[in-house]
């Protein structure tokens, strides 16, 4: 027995020149190209990527269904990574992700106070979206900004140093 | 890398082999480490971390415990599983495992076999200092066989790497993480594949169990008692566990040579057979078109009268492929004794032309361990992960190993390796099998000289052929024939040309033996041209076909099921029915067998009789019966000694079956399994056309034998094909006007049935497959045969 073991690859019955868009199968191929072959299931992560930023910042079941059948891998290895790791949403979410760090240097530095001031002024916990759907809260694990904590991710851009009216800028800044 | 080296476990100098992991030579040294996620036939995850034991290579000490599991012996190294170092490491690791496990053992159906227990006892804090809330899961239902408690699961994963890497299909994941990390399915689906029992042997928790064993009993009630599995030729070791003379469950024994330390499904779960409602306790005699409870003297008397006067030569015996082979040797013992030579075995065969040729000792063509070490396999006429769901892994193993497999099919399989699959109409098996040969160049020779001849071999059936050479090259291939090959109307055409096949790519012929005594019935002489010791008669009787199609006048049936377990269910009964005296020996009893038997004789089934079944490697495996039989009912061997007596034939004074199985032995010698055939064939016409519909009755998965047809939880599963239904190609459907759902009606041996249409693109075009062996069945004709469909019910 060993540590490698080649991933297990399952051969789907569906067509995969249907799956998708052809920008989104283009976009998903040349992640293809950077890992070696029978390894194509490692450009799972970023596809799952490419698939929630094209569904409007969520994954559906189909969605996951259909990259197990493009990366010929079985569909509860897309379940695993998409419900591992916290930057995929499994849910509806709003037009934008507001991510609160809350690992240990951002919660020393006030992270908490971010998300309770949050909810008082926006009436959103975390997990929740505004009513008016512009963003959704998220309380995250260590963003890796530890320096400037706390931390706040919108969307793809961290913002750092935060001040509950920083972030309040922030946040009405969001279309 | 073959060199020893020495490393110190504990004091102790053990020999290991460099790249070993350390606690495989603990293992083998009977030194013990506690363990939860490792396991001999599974990859490393080393995520449970109770190996933890201290170690130091090169004289240097690891700065910390390392697991066991995955930590690689080097020379010299010593490891310390003891140490107050390495105990520290196991009990705190032993602290995390307990935070989230409920610790309510008295009401967990694992309690008093569970490895966690077992390691808590040893490892375990006396008081838990956790005073926190603990986590709780919800339950899955992964269908009829697998009960599941989440909450207890401790997250070792041997679940999931065994769906990886064993079965082949990931039907279980670890989704989430940290705490909220669960195994399930996460799409709430039941697990499906036919070895998915094993995770219950798996789990070190209570969070996997048998489903039909929950709550029955506590495992110190439980005696266990050695047996074999009656089902497939594979004769997988079991372990039963006995209360109060009932089996209540299955466990495997481990041996490498049969079934590893696997079972599959029909093997573990088929015991609840042995519960029905319907089995036979009392000898019965039909008076007046009225059943009798008799004692066994009346009844005994009563054969052996009528046996004595019928004239032999209108005398048939139809004897099941799973009774012992003392059974089966003393059957046609007492058969032949009489004068009378129609005894057959294969009961799920229809062409019998080359009986004067067939071998006369066939097996599998290799052993079972060998099957994963050939180099190129090609399986003709098999639904092979029903057929033989612990050889369909072998062969998986053999796949991934990096052997070539081919299949030629009626339908395409649904196989979790590569294969290279030629679907054919079933009627162009034969055709196929030339067009192969030719891509071989055989010369248009043998049976099938004039099929190979008008062979026109494409790109298939050359890839299939390269495969085969490729195997040769390697010196190990096997061409292998599944029960639909048997079933097949061109059998013995098809049987000449796989041998065609074989011999020109290099390859051995093999036979996947159906029932678990196949093999043992060559042996113990139950066919019509085969005596005991499997030799070859002079004067051979007439096999099934004959006795179909001219009724015997009188009719033994040893352990058979005429609706089920015949060919041809509909011609099989008309028959018995036809017969004037019929004795059927049964661990059960049908409405079919009560229509047609005269005498109903009660004999154990699987677990309550002594006996011997020889596997598909020819390995002969004997077992004690683990309970005794219910009421009246006896041992089949007993019931056949006192039988003997009875009529007064010589030498069946035996004591124990122990002592027919010497005898036999005796007879048989030296075997030498050979699946070569004896004499040339001259050439033989095919007798199933081509361009007509044909019906494929594959023989589900759990519908192989009477026991394993009265399992209740086996049968709730949902098996592919497994329902009584028409199922067709897509195409093949709009060809015939019919759309899923539909009501077609099925014309077949003189008999209509009306069968809902299920769409399955698996299939074949030609091939109209409704199953064999599952009610309602019996209302068709042949396994594999010509069959009229039109659309809509019978009005």
């Amino acid at each position: 027995m060993s540590f490698r073991t080649t991933p297990l690859t399952v051969a789907h019955d569906r067509d995969k020149s249907t799956l998708f868009t052809a920008e989104l199968r283009e976009a998903i191929d040349a992640l293809l190209t950077r890992y070696p072959e029978d390894w194509q299931q490692s450009a799972v992560m970023p596809a799952l990527t490419l698939l929630q930023d094209a569904n409007g910042g969520w994954l559906t079941r189909a969605l996951m269904d259909d990259l197990a059948v493009y990366l010929d891998m079985p569909e509860v290895a897309v379940y695993e990574v998409a419900t591992f790791y916290g930057m995929y949403d499994l849910e509806p979410q709003g037009r934008h992700k507001v991510c609160v760090c809350n690992s240990v240097s951002c919660m020393l530095r006030g992270s908490e106070e971010l998300i309770e001031h949050v909810g008082e002024k926006y009436g959103v916990r975390p997990g929740e979206t505004s009513d008016d759907g512009r963003f959704t809260l998220k309380e995250v694990e260590c963003l890796g900004a530890c320096r400037h904590a706390p931390a706040v991710l919108v969307d793809k851009t961290y913002h750092e140093n935060l001040s509950p009216e920083a972030l309040d800028e922030l946040i009405d800044g969001l279309e | 890398m073959t060199d020893k080296i020495t490393i110190e476990i504990d004091g102790r100098a053990c020999e290991a082999a460099p790249g070993e992991m350390i606690i495989a030579v603990a293992d083998r040294e009977g030194i013990t480490i506690p363990r939860f996620c490792y396991h001999k036939k599974l990859s490393i995850a080393a995520n449970c971390r109770m190996c933890l034991v201290e170690a130091e290579a090169g004289g240097r000490p690891f700065p910390k415990p390392v697991p066991a599991c995955a930590t690689p012996v080097s020379d010299g190294m010593k490891v310390q599983t003891r140490s107050p170092k390495a105990i520290d490491a196991q009990e705190g690791t032993m602290e995390f495992l307990l935070i989230n496990h409920p610790l309510d053992c008295p009401i967990c159906d694992q309690g008093g076999e569970c490895e966690l227990q077992d390691v808590a006892m040893g490892y375990g804090g006396d008081v838990s200092r956790y005073s926190e809330r603990k986590r709780v899961v919800e339950d899955e239902d992964l269908g009829p066989l697998i009960a599941t408690e989440m909450t207890r699961c401790i997250h070792c994963t041997r679940c999931v790497r065994f769906g990886a890497e064993i079965a082949g299909v990931r039907e279980l994941g670890a989704t989430g993480r940290g705490e909220a990390m669960r195994i399930g399915t996460f799409a709430a689906a039941a697990v499906g594949h036919e070895l998915s029992g094993n995770v219950i042997d798996l789990c070190p928790v209570g969070a996997l169990t048998s489903k039909p064993y929950r709550f029955q009993a506590r495992a110190w009630e439980l005696t266990g008692r050695d047996s074999i599995s009656p089902h497939d030729g594979v004769g997988a070791n079991l372990r039963l566990h006995v209360r109060r003379n009932q089996v209540l469950r299955v466990h495997p024994n481990d041996n490498e040579a049969v079934n590893e330390t696997w079972l599959a499904d029909r093997d573990r779960f088929s015991y609840e057979g042995l519960h029905a409602a319907d089995r036979l306790t009392q000898p019965m005699i039909k008076r007046n078109g009225a059943w009798q409870a008799v004692a066994w003297g009346e009844a005994m008397t009563l054969v052996a009268e009528r046996l004595k006067t019928t004239e032999a030569a209108t005398c048939g015996w139809w004897l099941a492929p799973n009774a012992t082979l003392e059974e089966l040797y003393l059957a046609q013992r007492v058969a032949r004794g009489l004068g009378c030579r129609d005894i057959d075995s294969r009961l799920r065969q229809q062409d019998f032309r080359d009986d004067t040729a067939a071998p006369l000792r066939p097996w599998l063509g290799c052993t079972i361990a060998e099957l994963e070490t050939r180099r190129a396999i090609l399986v003709v006429g098999s639904d092979l992960r029903q057929e033989q769901p612990l050889l369909a892994h072998r062969i998986r193993k053999a796949a991934l190993a990096g052997a070539g497999v081919g299949c030629v099919n009626p339908l395409e399989l649904e196989l979790h390796h590569g294969a290279t699959q030629l679907v054919v109409d079933p009627a162009a098996l034969p055709a196929a099998l030339a067009a192969i040969a030719k891509a071989l160049d055989c010369a248009p020779e043998g049976a099938g000289a004039a099929l190979i001849a008008a062979a026109e071999p494409d790109d298939r059936h050359r890839a299939l052929a390269e495969l085969l050479r490729a195997g040769e090259a390697e010196q190990g291939g096997l061409v292998a024939l599944g029960a639909l090959a048997v079933a097949h109307p061109d059998y013995a055409l098809i049987r000449a040309l796989a041998e065609t096949i074989a011999t020109a790519s290099g390859c051995a012929l093999g036979w996947l033996p159906p029932a678990a005594n196949s093999v043992g019935a060559y042996l113990a002489g139950a066919l019509p041209q085969v005596g005991a010791g499997g030799v070859a008669l002079e004067q051979p009787g007439r096999a099934l076909d004959a006795m179909l199609a001219e009724a015997p006048r009188t009719l033994v049936l040893w352990g058979v099921e005429p609706e089920r377990d015949l060919i041809d269910p509909t011609r099989a009964m008309a028959v018995c029915e036809q017969a004037e005296f019929v004795v059927a020996c049964s661990a059960f009893r049908s409405p079919a067998l009560e229509t047609v038997a005269d005498v109903l004789l009660p004999i154990g089934a699987f677990a309550e009789t002594a006996g011997t079944f020889v596997n598909a490697s020819g390995t002969w495996q004997s077992f004690q019966g683990a309970v005794a039989p219910p009421g009246e009912a006896r041992p089949g061997w007993k019931v056949l000694r006192v039988l003997g007596n009875l009529l007064d034939q010589r030498g069946f004074d035996y004591t124990s079956a122990a002592e027919v199985r010497t005898e036999l032995a005796e007879q048989c010698g030296e075997i030498t399994h050979d699946n070569a055939a004896r004499a040339a064939l001259e050439a033989l016409e095919p007798r199933l056309a081509e361009g007509g519909l044909v019906r494929v009755g594959g023989v589900p998965i759990y519908a192989l034998d009477a026991l394993v047809r009265r399992a209740p939880a086996l049968q709730r599963t949902t098996m592919p094909r497994a329902t009584l239904a028409l199922y067709l190609h897509p195409q093949q459907a709009e060809v015939l006007g019919l759309e899923e759902g539909a009501e077609a009606t099925l014309t077949q041996g003189g008999q209509t049935l009306t069968g809902e249409v299920r769409l399955d693109a698996r299939l074949a075009l030609g091939c109209a497959w409704v199953p064999a062996a599952v009610a309602g069945s019996e209302r068709l004709g042949a396994q594999i045969g010509p069959i009229e469909i039109a659309g809509g019910g019978l009005q």
